[in-house]
Formats: structure tokens, C-alpha cells, sequence
């Protein structure tokens, strides 16, 4: 009993290790094949349409909701200490620095990443894949890579519109519903916010998270088994892995950006 | 130097895992021809497809198309030469987020500089010589599954390759769109001057167009020869296959223990 669970667990482990491998070489095999993504930028900008473009409803819904709630929250605990004119610091710290890459990632993975796995790993279980091949066209520069670069540059952009309509939900409640001084809302969010510090800083982290997600969507739709279940299956992977993936990484990247920060 | 045959195939040996599926199989296909691969679902014939078009590589012997040896070409080489070869999938494959047409000129476009009003015209004649010049504003969802393979067929001619291959061109569909697809096959490689390579388990009707057949079964040729050769043959093999029998060495049982022993029978029920 024990020997076999022991071998399950080192046999799981081993698995999990080498779909790590295949991962990082499909990442490999993407950087080498990017060629064509920007040589007919084209084919970017279509998938930018379809990822990008295509999430904007749930990011700006999203975002003005999150800053409408943060507005309230941020006004209740800061008038406790007489401080609610630091409402608007509050709010743009908290979208700009971690709300806005981090929640606008999560959509993203749910909305774009999993659209991509499915329509991978469909493509792969219809032999429309193999079919390219056949006609000497690399999947992977044709397929795999615009998709990738398109999520890369869509995310920041998407993290971007995430925060600004977060602060605008943030002034509706705070300065048009509650009654905050608008002046001091604008002003000290303008004089507090950092461009390298804060925005600068933001805008890495959706990259780094960008990376992440598509690298995930597009290698578990090309690792998918080509039936219905095995792309289902795919498609929920996805979903969980990138977005407990985006959530590590905002850890490791906040500990590194903002350590010793007063 | 124009070699005569156009894909040779020498003591091929393939394997998925542990279970051997191809144990040494020799195979030629001239130019001009219609060569049928034939044998029960399952046998290893479109792994052999696979092998040809240089999707997998073989554990042992040698695969050549076009005096080229695939085992030695790197991936540009073999992309190279995949432009002389075209291939029909079972179900046709094509690109769900395009129309008709720019399926067609997916291989056009990726491949050649030709100005858009060259392409069109391109187009319009390969879908025209499989009769749906007429659907090409539609999408793949629109196509009915003879259509599909039709435009499935344009597009693999769309090069102008030397080989075309063709997976189960037969596989569900009706007795119409059944004929048209075996007299296009024919006919294509007569006009066009291509080499035909199909894997089927149609007797019928694919013994109406080909020259040659080789029969696999169990990872080996066991018969082959022209379609007259095949029809009088009285291996029993083919001979089964050809008149679709239920006895004979291919049984409708998958290996199992006895029947009796399975079923628990002649013991006392506790």
C-alpha cells in the first residue's frame, strides 16, 4: 500500500516535472517563431482584436465597479482618522499598483485564456494543425505566436483602462456621491502617485503576467488530447493555473518592487 | 533526373510506445499512378500516411519521396519538400475561421508573392475543377461533409504538388458524393499528372480507380497487386476483405478469454 502510493506520488511528480519541460521548451519555440508575428503584424493585431479588444466590456465593467467599491471602503476607514481628502491617493495606489494588473489578469485568464486553450486545442483534435504542417506552415509561427504576442501587449493596455475606470468609479462615489473635495482628490492622487515607482511599476507586472497567462493558454490547448473531454479539461486548467500563477507572481514581484518602500 | 518512382518506401518499422503497429513494410508508388492502401480499421494505414508526409519518423528503414530521404532532411528541408505533396484529412481539416476561398489560398498566400487578382483566379480554377466554384463565400460550418472534402481537395492541389494523400476519402459519404470523389481522384491525377496515394477500406469503390493495391494487416503487407489481381485473388485475407465476410483470419472478436470462463459458467454460485 504504502510502496504504491509512494510510487503514484514520484510518478505524478515526475509527470508534472515534465509538462514543466514541455512548457518551457514550447516558450523556447515560440521566441524562435515570432518572426512572422511581426513580420505580418497583421496576424498580431487580428488576435489583439479577438483578446484584447474583445475583453473590454468585462475589464471596464469590472474596473468601475472595483473603484466604486473602493471609494466606499477607502471613505469609511479614512474618515475615521479625519483623513477622507487622502481618498483619491487610496484609490490610484491600490488600482494602479496591485488591483489593476492583478484583477484585470484574472478577467483576462478567464475571458482571452480560455478562448485561446479551446480554440487550440479544437484546431489540434481537427487536425487543422496537422493540416498546416502538411502544407509546410509552421503552427507555431502561424498560429501559436501571434496569439501570444497579441495577449503580451493586449494585457498591460487592458490592466491600463482596468485602473482608469477604476478611479473614475473611485470619483464618482467619493466626490460625486459622498461629497469629498474634488481638489484635494485630484491633487494629492497627482502629487503622491509615482511614475516609476507606481505606474511604471503596474505596467511590468501585467506584462510579466501577459507572459504567464498566454504561455499557459496556448501550451495547454497544443498539449490538449484531441477529444472533447481532453479539451474541456484543458480549457479549466488554464483557467486555474494561470490565475493561481498570476497570483504567486504578484507576490514575488511586489516583494521585489516595493520592499523597503516608506 | 526524374526518378520514376515517386515515394519508395523500404523495410519501414514503426512503433506507438510498446506497441508495434508497422514491422517492415516496402512500398512504391510510380508517378502517375493511384496506389490504394488497404486493410481494417486500426491497421496502420494512416500511420503510414504519417510516415510519407513526415509528420513521425519510422524506427527502422528508410522513407523517400521524390529521390529524398526524410529521415535525413532537417525541418526546412522537409517543409520544402512538403510543398510538392498535399494532403486530404478525413474530415477535411479546414480552417473553421475562414471561408472556402481563403482556404484555398491559405498556401498562396503563405508561400508565394503572387498579387491578390493572380490568387483569385488560382482559386477560382482548383475550386472550379472540384465543382464549387460557386461556394467559395461559404464557411466550412455551411458544407455539407462531401463538400468539405471537396474543398478539402482544392485545396490540396492548390500548389500544384506532385503526391497527393488521401486519408479515408470515402468514410461517410453517400453513394453520390461517393462516386463524384472516386471519379475526381482519378481524374486529377490524369490531368494534372499528379501520384495518388489513398488509404481506404472502400473496396468497392476505390478497386474502381486505382492501379495498384497493397493490403496491410498487422503491420505487414500481406497482399498486393493491380485491381484485377485483388478481385481474383483467393488469399483468404483478401478474400475476406474483398467480399466483406465475417469469418475468415480477420475475427469479429477482440482477443479475450474464453467466453465460458468469462461468463462464470460451470461454477457453483456461492
Amino acid at each position: 500500500m504504502l510502496k504504491e502510493s509512494i510510487a503514484r506520488l514520484g510518478n505524478r511528480t515526475l509527470q508534472g516535472v515534465g509538462r514543466i519541460g514541455f512548457a518551457v521548451r514550447f516558450f523556447v519555440a515560440i521566441m524562435l517563431h515570432s518572426g512572422t508575428a511581426f513580420r505580418r503584424f497583421g496576424l498580431t493585431i487580428r488576435e489583439m482584436y479577438f483578446s484584447g479588444v474583445q475583453s473590454l466590456v468585462i475589464i471596464l465593467v469590472s474596473g468601475l465597479f472595483v473603484g466604486m467599491v473602493l471609494g466606499l471602503q477607502g471613505y469609511e476607514t479614512l474618515q475615521t482618522y479625519g483623513s477622507e481628502d487622502a481618498l483619491g491617493i487610496l484609490v490610484a495606489m491600490s488600482l494602479v499598483r496591485e488591483l489593476g494588473p492583478v484583477v484585470a489578469a484574472l478577467l483576462f485568464a478567464s475571458r482571452a485564456g480560455s478562448a485561446i486553450t479551446a480554440e487550440i486545442g479544437l484546431m489540434k483534435a481537427t487536425e487543422q494543425l496537422s493540416a498546416m504542417e502538411m502544407m509546410a506552415v509552421d503552427p507555431i509561427a502561424r498560429v501559436v505566436a501571434p496569439r501570444f504576442w497579441a495577449g503580451v501587449i493586449s494585457m498591460p493596455l487592458l490592466a491600463a483602462l482596468f485602473s482608469a475606470m477604476g478611479i473614475f468609479g473611485g470619483y464618482l462615489v467619493g466626490v460625486q456621491l459622498i461629497g469629498v473635495d474634488e481638489g484635494s482628490f485630484w491633487s494629492q492622487m497627482q502629487s503622491a502617485v509615482d511614475f516609476e515607482q507606481d505606474i511604471l511599476n503596474g505596467v511590468i507586472k501585467s506584462v510579466v503576467f501577459g507572459i504567464a497567462i498566454t504561455t499557459i493558454a496556448l501550451f495547454e490547448g497544443y498539449d490538449a488530447p484531441p477529444t472533447a473531454e481532453g479539451v474541456s479539461g484543458a480549457t479549466t486548467r488554464t483557467v486555474v493555473t494561470s490565475s493561481l500563477t498570476v497570483l504567486a507572481l504578484d507576490f514575488v514581484l511586489t516583494a521585489f518592487m516595493f520592499r523597503g518602500l516608506s | 533526373m526524374q526518378h520514376d518512382n515517386l515515394v519508395e518506401i523500404e523495410d519501414v518499422a514503426f512503433d506507438y510506445g510498446a506497441r508495434p503497429v508497422l514491422k517492415g513494410i516496402n512500398l512504391t508508388a510510380k508517378r502517375g499512378q493511384v496506389i490504394a492502401i488497404m486493410g481494417s480499421s486500426g491497421c496502420g494505414k494512416t500511420t503510414l500516411l504519417r510516415l510519407i508526409g513526415g509528420q513521425i519518423k519510422p524506427r527502422q528503414g528508410t522513407v523517400r519521396v521524390a529521390g529524398e530521404s526524410l529521415g535525413e532532411l532537417n525541418q526546412a528541408g522537409l517543409y520544402r519538400l512538403r510543398r510538392k505533396m498535399g494532403m486530404l484529412f478525413q474530415f477535411g481539416a479546414l480552417f473553421t475561421d475562414m471561408t472556402v476561398f481563403d482556404n484555398v489560398a491559405f498556401q498562396l498566400r503563405e508561400h508565394s508573392d503572387l498579387p491578390e487578382d493572380a490568387i483569385r483566379d488560382m482559386v477560382l480554377m482548383k475550386l472550379h475543377a472540384v465543382g464549387l466554384r460557386g461556394a467559395a463565400h461559404l464557411m466550412p460550418a455551411e458544407l455539407s461533409g462531401g463538400m468539405a472534402r471537396r474543398v478539402a481537395l482544392a485545396r490540396a492541389i492548390a500548389l500544384d504538388p506532385q503526391l497527393v494523400m488521401y486519408d479515408e476519402p470515402f468514410a461517410g459519404l453517400d453513394p453520390i458524393s461517393l462516386g463524384i470523389t472516386g471519379n475526381l481522384i482519378r481524374r486529377l491525377t490524369d490531368t494534372l499528372g499528379l501520384t495518388s496515394i489513398l488509404v481506404t477500406h472502400d473496396v468497392h469503390e476505390s478497386l474502381k480507380i486505382v492501379d495498384y493495391v497493397y493490403f496491410v494487416s498487422e503491420g505487414v503487407i500481406v497482399a498486393e497487386g493491380t485491381a484485377d489481381d485483388i478481385r481474383a485473388s483467393d488469399l483468404p485475407y483478401v478474400h475476406q476483405f474483398v467480399h466483406g465476410e465475417a469469418e475468415g483470419p480477420v475475427t469479429f472478436h477482440y482477443p479475450a478469454a474464453p467466453y465460458v470462463e468469462d461468463l462464470r459458467l460451470g461454477r457453483q454460485s456461492a
